[in-house]
């Protein structure tokens, strides 16, 4: 029993860390909290159920057509918003991401009204179906296939940063954005292109969102507090920790609810209060190393 | 015509105006060292003729274009590479990843990362370390290389030998010495006078701001240039010396 409760708990934090990705890897290169994240992932889930619907197509084919725009909004949000609240102090993103949030949210409610949907029916079985393991424990299909999408996009995206030339360019523009315009990177657009990946990254997340279970406009706010504790478990700013943060929140969960029936998302923040506490413990009790604690172990950046 | 012509330039720190209508004009193959005590005004018009430095006022032109609006990062696709003062290395790169970070501007030219390092062998060994873990001097050497990497038509070094041991300046300058032959145009901000005399073609001494001395090096006597240094009058400089 418990055995399987933690088998659960691993293949839920694949989806977390799948929910984190581009929060982390938005943190780790553009030092931005995007607190806009989880309405992203919605609008995205929105963005393929129109598409999925309109052309009687299955979900990930859907996807694959949504992921484009989702770049090229991506890159706009960064020069159009981001950059330029960045330009006002570290504060103003937090605000302005806010703000944004706000105005998706209500603008789906609009659209879209406040019923739940699902991708669900769309890609039939797989919704349920699920690989029987010795012992009694069993392996949803969907949620192993979430798990391997988010290791892949993780590692993906850590190989992407360490042996490309564009990943190399958004490295040295995270680390010091006016050296990096002095051996010929226009910052500028290598952080579009981060702001375009991370939101790439959101929109998969928002996809594996809908398909395992159902959303409305106001469902991204759970979303971005997943993601947020999954990375700062797991130490903001670092791919692999932001996996191994959902893993450990997810564990977490699935223990609580194991425990009591109503366990499940207070263990999770339980275990995101103990390690923030622990960090700022260790980072030496001074509320002006919160952020390094924060950062936790891996704060050199999403590279390590 | 000249490759590179500064005209009446003004660049303020906030109140302070560290670099006052300074105008200068560079020939292909010219080498200009740039001498003066810590306050005239150097880094800052390195830093103004790069990008990284908005000017408050005159002009930059290169190759006969005007760049004096263009970003740093498009100056350097044109031809103009700084080496920072500081060196400014992406500290949790290799040293491989600093040099091909810079390779990536593709302009044309003799200057790969094979050729870097066979300018500067200090580095061929240290290639997979992070670059914030070398000393001084292979540091310099890596920010050379990656400015070099951009294959610039006018390279502007800044204080190259600040903070190194004189071994390392040496070695540095051992390696340069490869640069110089290329018959690449510099200019070149140094402490040492006798190093920067020896190595310019051409000299401009800046006080307050302003350059106060300038001609052919060769020309130049190294009283002439610790007169303007110190902005003593003729006679003064005994007792500055001394």
């Amino acid at each position: 029993m418990w055995a399987d409760q933690i088998l659960q708990g691993v293949l839920l934090g694949g989806y977390y860390a799948l929910i984190a990705c581009g929060l982390s890897f938005m943190f780790g290169i553009l030092r931005i909290v995007n607190l806009a994240h989880g309405s992203i992932a919605v609008l995205s889930a929105y963005f393929v159920w129109v598409v999925a619907e309109q052309f009687k197509i299955s979900p990930f084919l859907a996807l694959v057509a949504v992921l484009p725009v989702m770049a090229a909004a991506g890159w706009l949000l960064q020069r159009t918003v981001l950059e330029r609240s960045l330009r006002s102090g570290a504060l103003t993103p937090l605000l302005s991401t806010f703000g944004l949030a706000v105005v998706i949210d209500n603008l789906l409610f609009q659209r879209f009204g406040a019923d739940t949907r699902s991708l669900a029916p769309d890609i039939g079985d797989l919704a349920f179906n699920s690989w029987d393991l010795p012992g009694g424990a069993s392996v949803g299909q969907l949620a192993l296939i979430t798990f391997v999408v988010a290791v892949a996009l993780l590692g993906g995206l850590q190989l992407f940063l360490s042996r490309t030339p564009l990943g190399r360019a958004i490295r040295a523009t995270s680390e010091d954005p006016d050296t990096a315009e002095l051996v010929g990177i226009d910052s500028r657009n290598v952080f579009a292109a981060a702001s375009a990946i991370a939101v790439v990254t959101v929109a998969i997340a928002g996809t594996f969102l809908a398909m395992r279970s159902t959303f409305d406009p106001y469902t991204g706010a759970a979303q971005l507090i997943f993601a947020f504790e999954a990375i700062v478990i797991g130490g903001t700013g670092s791919l692999w920790g932001t996996l191994i943060g959902g893993i450990v929140l997810g564990v977490a969960q699935n223990i609580g609810s194991q425990i009591n029936g109503e366990g499940f998302l207070i263990a999770g923040h339980v275990v995101f209060f103990v390690v923030l506490a622990a960090r700022f413990f260790i980072a030496g009790r001074d509320p002006r190393t919160l952020l390094r604690a924060l950062r936790g172990a891996t704060a050199r950046g999403a590279t390590t | 015509m000249s490759l590179l012509a500064v005209e009446h330039l003004d660049a303020r720190h906030g109140l302070l105006q560290a670099v006052r209508d300074v105008s200068f004009e560079l020939a292909e193959g010219e080498i200009l060292a740039l001498v003066g005590a810590n306050g005239a005004g150097k880094t800052t018009l390195l830093r103004s003729i790069s990008g990284a430095h908005r000017l408050s006022g005159g002009r930059v032109r290169f190759d006969g274009s005007d760049v004096t609006g263009v970003r740093a990062s498009e100056r350097v696709r044109l031809g103009i590479a700084l080496v920072p003062e500081g060196r400014r290395l992406f500290g949790s790169m290799t040293v491989e990843e600093n040099l091909l970070v810079a390779g990536r501007t593709k302009r044309p030219g003799r200057w790969n990362y094979e050729t870097v390092l066979d300018a500067f062998p200090l580095l061929r060994e240290h290639a997979k370390r992070r670059s914030g873990e070398l000393s001084g001097g292979q540091q310099q050497a890596t920010a050379i290389g990656r400015a070099l990497m951009t294959n610039p038509r006018v390279l502007l070094l800044d204080e190259v030998s600040l903070g190194l041991s004189p071994v390392a300046v040496n070695l540095v300058y051992e390696s340069l010495q490869a640069v110089i032959e290329s018959g690449a145009t510099i200019v070149l901000v140094e402490q040492d006078l006798s190093r920067a005399l020896r190595i310019a073609t051409r000299v401009a001494c800046m006080l307050e701001g302003r350059i106060v001395l300038e001609g052919k090096a060769a020309d130049m006597t190294r009283e002439q240039v610790t007169q303007a240094y110190f902005g003593l009058r003729r006679g003064d400089s005994g007792s500055a010396a001394s």
